[in-house]
């Protein structure tokens, strides 16, 4: 991806706006818990294979997905993993019955590493011998592992402020009455004590949420205890029970996708008339994704490298320092220009966007785009929706120019209504910018092969087939954005398993393949026939093929007779005598060529290329 | 190149009625010779212009007749005297007559080239065409066109036309107009394009000043199904042309070296991040890739091995509601599907596809690779390009979707939700919607004012025109943007004065509650030169987050009162570096702002506050550098905005350079100090 060149410009902060500026924080942290009760071991429950896994393992297999994606969707967030109901205790306030799991060169809540990932994906072999299961909650102790587990996540997430993090406790559990084996007061009491610890670190700040698992025959009922814990009443414990199971599944289906924060592109002034003029926030929405940046790395250290750029002037070897000046070479003589100067040029106006007027929709064809287009919202409010609403509502956009100092260019800024979906805001309110070509982007391929006949159009018939075709392969509901980059998924993928040295790199399903099944269609494939008879006629079979082969013929005809031509002249030569005495030389290039072309080697370059390249080949 | 070369006549009409945009004419054509000059250095070039008062050409002596048509420059390579004799253009007093010069540009082209250089050839014809043609000695005028254009044909020629038309036309002939526009339709419907152009911004885009020869993307079949397959072909439509590469240029050689070659040579060198020292060649570099915290190193072998090799072929995925694509979701510059030339079938299967889905509002979203062993594929939608013009097929326009990953889902407050004083009120909506209909780039009546397809590069002009300046005169200035090219950049005067009324009852009804902090940064920010606002904003940004992550008010809205204290306190932090930076930066950010703010020199004690404490600062943390550029750059803003009165205050206030003597790092010497805000302009 093309650095944006408007980046530069960076963020700004406008208290002012905050109201527009609805803070989001940066970073999310978040622990893990996970019950490792001997209950989670013995309850199983059905896998995506058929399989049956033990609720610990369900738990297990999600975090460890989870923290796959995180770790490419936002590496920066910073995670923890903390067992309860464990043998073993380690954690900082040597609390009993929690464990919390790490790997070296990692704090106990920091980044994910694939240290971590590889570990963690392990951890269920070594569970037993190393941290080990048992009930934290028995009668005749007043241990209590629910709140020390608690109690120590809130001590993990003490690390920095909630306003920049969003701090979370997702708690894995198939234990919906953790106090029932306890009676009387000290029931009451520790869960007191316990829903104290939650509210607590909810005051903090924290969220807790809450993963359950149910038993085949017994659901697990929020409403024994932890409907307390989490503060749910009425209608939202109702809808608990569905969105636990939507949000296990969003957490298993998570597509890597790298996050961006939303930050402003830039601010820009935009002019309108008469000496009136608003703030615009512009911010990008949809922009390439590119795999990341590359390090570069010593192959024999697998150390950072740093590219170091010098120029030379190459008639003294001078190091040179001073920013260059710029040449054209024009009517055979070097103009010169600095390069404050060729800004200037490219200075045609202020920086500004500036209105030039308003057109209809109708006038914005669909070749007039350049690049990805920018969306913008805005500081002063009023003029722009007063302006956003004529505009949607005459089905009018605006014309502008934007004074960018390296691409001063014309814009389209067409309003966008905002849609919105049960599940969200899918678009947003604003005005989006669009690049438009000038005259000498716009290129007449349209006329580059007209010939001097009428050009033959589609009879009534035939565009009527190719309707009944349109509305056979109709994609209902297609959105943009339904399709995952297959490249970039499969980037990932080999990046994660080289990253945690997994052997077999999974497969990556490329989902912009068509639905062939869906094109088997009977009802498809009539309205294909039909279209395809009738434009191309009945018997167009043999002309297809024909025509087919005529097309490879043109190429692969060439590159034959030339293999055959060369198989025929090689054999006029003794090569290997030709090398060793050195004479490959004398032969002719065109000659040389014979014998490249016989062993499938490039025949591009000079004399001597080709030389060298036919006793590499010898192995001279 | 040469193979390549381009044979071009320019036939121009100078005429009396084509006077008003000749000064247009002479600007386009210039362009046409300046590229040339750079992209087509072999390509030659006539000149004929029509309507002279004079006549020469060779017609007229060989056959006689072809009056006050003049042959500016025979059919040669392109050179500096080309430009000259584009720059200027003789004002003729006579008729013009279209058809007797383009027979004399033809006849230079099949005198020069005889049977060569077929299909490179172009005649290019600016006029107005509202002067009648002379009646032929034999035949129709009808017959006599025809003639023509099959002699065109026959040496592969092409022709462009551009017709001036201005809206207030002369009182010129309807009767005439409407024969010559038959006329040049018979030209140019048989061998190439002709456009109208109604004003001077349209005229200089509507030339096509470079020819590029276009290249397809992709051949071969555009698979509906496995059933159905279409031959076409895929050529960029749109592909945003760039300014030429300008080259590095060295001064280091000496003035005596007649051989020098000036060039620069990049030098790239690796080093180890923890081992400066040390450097590691190119070829021992393996690619890293961030993988949360740690880099993964992927060699390129193994990543071939592995990677995404899709099979190279277009295939249909399915159509869908044409407003199920949003047009800010088109991603990159367009291209154009046609079905293969010559295929009459394949022609027909495009041409009933794009009607019947521009009937029934339907695109079509395809999947491409373009080539094999490409590493990604592009998902894309095919909307129907109906052609209006009998000998053009139908085809297609194509533009790149968006992955999912490419997708980013911010969320914006909803408009409904927002506070009832940021809601239009009736008036006020009112207001906007006038303003947006009247002020009309598209009238119902007229021409579309500034066509992408006919306005030209208004930044690309300038560039093209200060070479031909500097070839001339080495020193000269930049020259200002044209005036006619303003009409880009700026709104039109006319427009903006037809509609008065509406646009100052859209000011009147939103009384703009200004918000006078933000204006002011911002117009910093884009006011600062352009090198040293980079590194600015990324300390204010430094600065900013801290804030926000550690002191969110303590120090963020500086007090005018206090300035200076508060400056002085952040100074005195020891917590992080960082403070001092956000320190000398909020504080020159607080002294620009001063300065701009100034009235007949009423914030200038505070400005002089400001400065000695800043330059207190730079002295006590040893960056005497920091004041030193700081204090040079703000005489320079000085003198642009005409404030040279600041610059003596200063100067009388006995401000200045922080000179060696007072601080070792400093590289003034004592000397010089005071002399900068005294003798610099």
């Amino acid at each position: 991806m093309d650095i944006d060149p408007e980046d530069v410009f960076g963020d700004e902060d406008d208290p002012e706006n905050e109201f527009y500026q609805e803070r989001d924080a940066t970073k999310e942290f978040l622990v893990y818990l996970v019950d490792a009760s001997p209950k989670m071991f013995s309850t199983t429950c059905p896998s995506e294979d058929q399989k049956y896994v033990s609720h610990f393992e369900a738990a297990i297999s999600c975090i460890s997905v989870s923290l796959k994606t995180q770790i490419i969707n936002r590496s920066y967030d910073e995670v923890a993993i903390c067992f309860f109901n464990a043998k073993e205790k380690k954690n900082l306030q040597d609390l009993t019955g929690v464990y919390v799991f790490n790997v070296p060169e990692r704090e106990d809540l920091d980044r994910p590493t694939a240290r971590l990932i590889k570990e963690f994906d392990r951890v269920q072999e070594s569970f037993s011998k190393q941290i080990g299961s048992k009930y934290g909650i028995l009668p005749g102790t007043r241990d209590n592992s629910l709140y020390n587990a608690l109690w120590a996540a809130q001590a993990l997430l003490r690390k920095g402020s909630t306003k920049t993090a969003d701090k979370r406790i997702l708690l894995f559990t198939n234990e919906d009455d953790p106090f029932g084996n306890m009676k009387g007061v000290t029931k009451l009491d520790m869960m007191r004590t316990t829903i104290q610890r939650a509210k607590d670190a909810q005051d903090l700040g924290i969220s807790i949420e809450l993963l359950p698992f149910s038993k085949p025959d017994d659901d697990f009922n929020v409403s024994t205890f932890y409907a307390d814990l989490l503060g749910l009443e009425g209608t939202n414990l109702a809808e608990f029970k569905a969105l636990a199971v939507e949000r296990f599944e969003d957490i298993k289906d998570q597509l890597r996708k790298r996050m961006f924060r939303k930050r402003k592109v830039r601010r820009i002034n935009f002019i309108i008339a008469g000496g009136k003029s608003i703030e615009l926030n512009t911010y990008a929405v949809v922009r390439p994704t590119n795999p990341g940046n590359i390090t570069w790395l010593d192959s024999v250290t697998n150390l950072p490298l740093k590219a170091e750029r010098s120029f030379f002037c190459s008639d003294t070897g001078a190091l040179l320092q001073d920013p260059p000046k710029y040449i054209q070479t024009y009517k055979s003589e070097n103009i010169m220009f600095t390069a404050d100067e060729v800004s200037e040029i490219k200075r045609v106006s202020t920086g500004h966007l500036r209105l030039l007027g308003f057109k209809p929709l109708s006038c914005l064809k669909d070749y007039h785009n350049l690049r990805p287009s920018t969306f913008e919202v805005v500081g002063s409010t009023c003029i722009f929706i007063a302006l956003h609403r004529s505009m949607l509502r005459l089905k009018r956009f605006a014309v502008a120019f934007y004074g960018n100092s390296t691409h001063p260019q014309l814009v389209a800024l067409i309003a966008q209504d905002e849609i919105m979906s049960p599940s969200g805001q899918i678009e947003p309110p604003g005005m989006h910018m669009i690049y438009l070509p000038y005259s000498d982007d716009i290129r007449p391929i349209e006329e580059f092969h007209t010939d001097t006949n009428l050009a033959p159009r589609a009879s009534e018939d035939q565009i009527k087939s190719a309707s009944s075709l349109l509305k056979r392969i109709d994609l209902k509901n297609f959105s943009v954005c339904q399709f995952a980059n297959p490249a970039l998924q499969k980037h990932y993928a080999v990046l994660q398993a080289l990253a945690l040295d997994e052997d077999d790199i999974p497969d990556v399903k490329d989902e912009t393949l068509p639905d062939e099944e869906g094109l088997a269609r009977p009802g498809v494939v009539k309205a294909l026939e039909e279209l395809k008879i009738c434009v191309y006629g009945e018997n167009f079979k043999q002309e297809d093929d024909t025509m087919g082969s005529q097309k490879t013929s043109e190429t692969s005809n060439k590159r034959k007779a030339v293999a055959d031509n060369a198989t025929k002249e090689y054999a006029n030569y003794d090569w290997p005598k030709l090398a060793d005495n050195g004479q490959l030389k004398e032969l002719t290039v065109s000659e040389l060529k014979h014998y490249l072309n016989v062993h499938n080697l490039p025949v591009g370059g000079k004399k001597e290329a080709l030389i060298s390249r036919i006793l590499t080949q010898m192995g001279k | 190149m040469a193979r390549n070369k381009e044979s071009l006549v320019l036939l121009i009409e100078v005429g009396p009625s084509m006077h008003g945009v000749l000064p247009e004419v002479e600007k386009v054509c210039c362009l046409l010779a300046e590229k040339k000059l750079i992209y087509g250095k072999y390509d030659e070039v006539g000149v004929v212009a029509f309507g002279t008062t004079d006549t020469k050409n060779d017609l007229t002596v060989e056959v006689g007749g072809y009056e006050n048509v003049t042959v500016l420059r025979d059919i040669k390579v392109v050179d500096g005297a080309l430009v000259d004799v584009l720059h200027q253009l003789p004002r003729g007093s006579a008729r013009g007559d279209f058809l007797d010069a383009v027979v004399v540009g033809m006849d230079m082209m099949i005198k020069k080239y005889k049977e060569t250089n077929k299909g490179k050839k172009r005649l290019c014809l600016i006029t107005n065409a509202v002067t009648p043609t002379r009646l032929p000695y034999e035949g129709t005028k009808e017959d006599q066109v025809k003639t023509v254009a099959a002699q065109m044909m026959a040496h592969g020629m092409k022709m462009d036309c551009v017709v001036v038309r201005a809206q207030k036309d002369w009182d010129v002939d309807k009767k005439i107009v409407e024969e010559n526009d038959f006329l040049l339709g018979l030209l140019s419907n048989k061998s190439s394009s002709k456009v109208y152009v109604g004003n001077a911004t349209s005229l200089l885009g509507a030339l096509r000043t470079r020819n590029i020869t276009p290249v397809t993307t992709y051949r071969g079949d555009f698979e509906l199904s496995y059933i159905m397959k279409i031959k076409v072909w895929v050529y960029k439509k749109t592909c945003e042309e760039k300014f030429p590469t300008l080259k590095k240029y060295s001064d280091k050689a000496p003035p005596t070296d007649k051989f020098a070659s000036h060039e620069i040579k990049v030098d790239y060198e690796y080093r180890s991040i923890e081992d400066p020292k040390r450097v590691v060649p190119p070829e021992q570099r393996i690619k890293g890739y961030r993988y949360g915290p740690q880099v993964v190193p992927i060699s390129s072998a193994e990543w071939e091995a592995v990677k995404f090799k899709p099979e190279k072929g277009l295939k249909l995925l399915g159509f869908t509601d044409a407003s199920n694509i949003m047009r800010h979701y088109y991603m990159k510059d367009v291209n154009l599907f046609i079905a293969e030339p010559g295929n009459t079938k394949a022609i027909l299967a495009i041409s009933a596809l794009a009607r019947a889905m521009k009937e029934m509002n339907k695109v079509a979203i395809v999947r491409c690779v373009w080539r094999q062993g490409q590493t990604n594929v592009v998902i894309g939608v095919l909307t129907p390009n109906v052609s209006a013009k009998d000998s053009v097929p139908d085809s297609f326009y194509f533009n790149v979707l968006p992955f999912a990953e490419d997708v980013r889902e911010f969320q914006f407050p909803s408009f409904s939700n927002l506070p009832s004083s940021m809601q239009p009120n009736e008036q006020q909506q009112d207001a906007a919607d006038k303003l947006v209909q009247m002020l009309d780039l598209a009238p119902a009546d007229g021409e579309e004012v500034l066509p992408p397809d006919l306005t030209p590069n208004p930044a690309l002009e300038r560039f093209y025109r200060s070479l031909e300046l500097r070839s001339k005169d080495p020193s000269a200035n930049i020259p200002q943007i044209d005036e006619t090219l303003k009409r880009i950049t700026e709104p039109d005067p006319e427009l903006l004065h037809q509609n008065t009324a509406v646009i100052e009852e859209f000011c009147r009804s939103f009384e703009l509650k200004e918000n006078p902090k933000l204006k002011k940064s911002s117009r910093r920010i884009r006011e600062k030169p352009t090198g040293s606002s980079e590194d600015g904003e990324g300390v204010a940004a430094a600065g900013q987050a801290m804030d926000a992550a550690e002191y969110p008010s303590q120090v963020k809205v500086e007090q005018d009162s206090n300035t200076v204290q508060e400056f002085e306190a952040m100074m005195s932090r020891r917590d992080s570096p960082d403070w001092v930076r956000k320190a000398f930066q909020s504080m020159k950010d607080k002294i620009y702002n001063l300065v701009e703010d100034s009235v007949e020199g009423d914030t200038y004690q505070k400005i002089l506050e400001c400065l000695v404490a800043l330059r207190k600062g730079c002295i006590c943390k040893q960056e005497p550098e920091q004041f030193n550029d700081f204090l040079r750059h703000l005489n320079k803003f000085c003198h642009e905005r005409h404030l040279d009165s600041l610059s003596d205050f200063l100067a009388s206030n006995n401000v200045m350079l922080i000179s060696k003597s007072e601080e070792p790092e400093s590289n003034v010497p004592e000397t010089e100090a005071r002399v900068l805000l005294l003798k610099e302009p």
